[in-house]
């Protein structure tokens, strides 16, 4: 696999009908040219499904195949054990927006990763049910204006936190679990190369804007996706085995208003009280993610310790194979 | 040479004597049996597939269907509410075309939550484009797995072999397993032309539009109604292989010179036959005609056997409440469009697992046999005394 020039394999290539400035389709172009054509991709059902495939035309240049909204994880089993039982092992790769992983793909990924399937599920966070007309799902985070959270003379948005998937999925102790975004090609290109160099079930969460949902200006995509990693919203982190291996530190924190301001989303927090209070809040969960993944420190020996690594490595599933990268 | 197996554990046999690649599952009763023998099968090294236990029967559904899409032979089994959860993705596999090969131990569906024998599941689920096969006995469940994946992967179409729950899979009966060569005789190894594969790569499950979706469609009905001569031709190329048949499509049972004819499925079909021997001792014209293949719906075979019949009755264990009895609306439908007007009595009987006694059966081809006016839709051995009160 030749990983050398990032978009020379044009796994999804041009004429797709995403929206200028689409984040998914960014991230997707960028994580699908990094694997390149010799694998076998399989898509939950959601935007990327549908500005990609139309009438017969697609825009994949690799063996693709989508089934249903929630089973993309269970498609992906199955292909992974069809190739299993002919030794084969090219690389299984799902597909999925945050609606087909947060909510109703969440128990066939559990299953894909507790059976130890030796697949990598890409998850393109954009916060909420975009293909549909932007309605809230368990990864809009809180206080934001979507179609189904409006909001209204009693309520500031969405009420509830977003899902901590990352430490759900991680606590399946699989071999590789991390976030990513658009925003640090250099950040996601390592760690798609290192989930590519593992054997197992591996778990890549980008966080993916969406204009015409975050409601932002398409040509701040990129700016947007850096913010929410430099106020501390969105952490990049890479877990193994259940546990924090990497972190991606912060040279300074960015108030979350940078973050915020940009986004008609978050439009209706800057008209009142109520929003001012909301916006005390995400700071707090902004400042909390600081200190829990310690963004401003520092590298530790945490880090780089080679003992507790191998600790935490015993695990059952597939037998190590040469694919696996040695501790 | 005969062994007396469980029917579950026959089924078994015939699925490993058909070399799948992966086997996934959920357990339910009265299925568990099946994939538990399966597992063992694995577990012991005499079979090698990937034996998946999935996360539910939502998720069995969709591994067989990528394990098919990959090009590999698989096998699902499930039953009542796990056959329902499967619902979605089993209308997925027949619009992609995938020949997977699933059993369905027919179970009553809740509520009330019943464990036990009744066709509400897999004729719930008749829209989705499956082929069909109900079986009568233990050996008919080995020989139509066997058949059923010649005719999946002729016909590019996904089928269900629909057994009944306890009569048949927790039922010990003599049974032939054929021998691996003659298996491998008959069905060669799987080759799928669409596979997903790097070096032909192709997109499976794109988005369609109003241009071109009802095309896709018609295409599917299409080969549903071609499968037809496939599924005939294949029991009858079983039969050479192994000196066993089961009619094809339908199983009619001393239908010449019957005036009144009981049309059933499945393993009911067994007490049916003595009730026709008996009531023919007696000198009454009875008959009766078990439809093996439901979907596709075999209008022609049906006329074709039914057309000397002057009255018919429908003995079903499914209904369309507030509509009645699935397989009866059908066949009036075909006896209409054949320009045939004789009448059809849709008899609903055997719900979660009640025995259709020899005494019931009797019954109704008795009232039947009067000439009494035809029933719509009406209740065998409806015990009003056990109703709940409304
Ligand atoms: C079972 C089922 N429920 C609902 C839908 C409708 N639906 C299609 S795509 C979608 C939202 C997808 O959201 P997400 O997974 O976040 O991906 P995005 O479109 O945002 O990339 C929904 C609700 C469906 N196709 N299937």
């Amino acid at each position: 696999m030749d990983t050398r020039d990032a978009f020379r394999h044009n796994v999804l290539t041009s004429g797709h009908r995403a929206c200028s400035g689409c984040g998914e389709a960014m991230a997707a172009r960028m994580v699908t040219d990094l694997i390149g054509p010799e694998a076998i991709y399989v898509n939950a059902t959601g935007c990327l499904q549908v500005f990609s495939t139309h009438n017969q035309q697609s825009a994949w240049q690799a063996p693709w195949i989508h089934s249903v909204f929630a089973n993309a994880a269970a498609v992906a089993s199955g292909v992974e054990a069809a190739l299993r039982a002919r030794g084969e092992d090219t690389p299984v790769i799902v597909q999925a927006g945050d609606g087909g992983t947060f909510d109703i793909g969440l128990q066939c990924l559990s299953g894909m990763i507790e059976r130890g399937h030796d697949v990598l599920f890409v998850c393109y966070d954009n916060e909420a049910y975009m293909n549909t007309g932007v309605q809230r799902s368990s990864s809009t985070p809180h206080a934001v204006r979507t179609t189904t959270s409006p909001p209204g003379r009693v309520s500031e948005g969405k009420h509830h936190l977003k899902k901590d998937l990352i430490s759900i999925v991680a606590a399946h102790r699989m071999p590789y679990a991390a976030t990513a975004t658009v925003a640090y090609f250099p950040d996601l290109r390592a760690k798609v190369d290192k989930a590519m160099r593992i054997k197992g079930p591996r778990f890549l969460h980008v966080l993916s804007p969406c204009p015409l949902g975050w409601d932002h200006d398409a040509a701040l995509s990129v700016t947007v996706a850096r913010l929410a990693v430099e106020t501390g919203l969105f952490p990049l982190i890479e877990l193994e085995y259940g546990a924090v291996t990497g972190v991606t530190r912060l040279a300074r924190q960015q108030p979350v208003e940078e973050y915020l301001k940009l986004q008609g989303r978050f439009k209706h927090l800057f008209a009142d009280k109520g929003g001012a209070e909301e916006i005390r809040h995400l700071q707090a969960l902004a400042d909390a993610n600081i200190r829990r993944y310690g963004l401003l420190d520092a590298n530790t020996e945490w880090d780089t310790d080679r003992a507790s690594q191998t600790q935490r490595h015993g695990r059952g599933g597939y037998a190590a194979s040469s694919r696996e990268v040695s501790p | 040479m005969k062994s007396l197996l469980e029917g579950s554990r026959a089924v078994a046999e015939a699925v490993h004597l058909c070399r799948p690649q992966v086997i996934a599952a959920y357990p339910i009763t009265p299925q568990t049996h099946i994939i538990e023998h399966l597992a063992q099968f694995v577990a012991d090294g005499d079979l090698s597939a990937m034996f998946i236990n999935a996360e539910s029967e939502f998720g069995a559904a969709s591994i067989v269907l990528g394990a098919v899409a990959s090009g590999a032979r698989a096998f699902t089994a499930s039953a009542s509410q796990g056959l329902l959860l499967m619902t979605e993705v089993l209308y997925n596999i027949a619009g992609m075309r995938l020949p997977v090969v699933m059993v369905c131990a027919n179970r009553a569906v809740g509520a009330p939550i019943n464990i036990f024998s009744d066709h509400q599941d897999s004729m719930s689920v008749r829209d989705a484009g499956w082929i069909q096969l109900y079986v009568e006995s233990n050996q008919e469940a080995v020989d139509t797995v066997i058949q059923a994946y010649r005719i999946a992967e002729a016909c590019e179409l996904p089928v269900m072999v629909c057994m009944d729950g306890f009569f048949l899979t927790h039922t010990f009966e003599p049974v032939e397993i054929p021998q691996q060569t003659a298996v491998d005789e008959f069905l060669p190894p799987f080759h799928f032309a669409r596979a997903l594969d790097p070096s032909r790569p192709m997109t499976l499950g794109g988005g369609s539009e109003p241009d071109n979706y009802l095309e896709y469609r018609a295409g599917q009905h299409r080969a549903m109604e071609q499968a037809r001569d496939v599924i005939e031709a294949i029991d009858a190329d079983f039969s050479d292989h192994f000196a066993r048949g089961y009619g094809g499509l339908v199983d009619p049972y001393r239908v010449a010179g019957a005036e009144t004819v009981t049309v059933t499925l499945g393993s009911t079909m067994g007490a049916v036959r003595d009730v026709v021997d008996t009531l023919r001792e007696n000198g009454m014209a009875v008959g009766a005609l078990r439809l093996r293949c439901f979907r596709p719906f075999p209008a022609q075979a049906l006329i074709h056997c039914l057309a000397g019949a002057k009255r018919i009755v429908v003995l079903e264990k499914a209904f369309s409440a507030g509509a009645g009895g699935i397989v009866t609306g059908e066949l009036r439908a075909a006896l209409h469009q054949a320009g045939l007007a004789t009448p059809v009595e849709g008899v609903i009987g055997g719900l979660g697992g009640r025995d259709l006694t020899p005494a019931v059966i009797e019954a109704i081809f008795r009232r039947a046999a009067t000439g009494a006016s035809s029933v719509a839709c009406r209740f065998a051995d409806l015990n009003s005394d056990a109703a709940p009160s409304t």
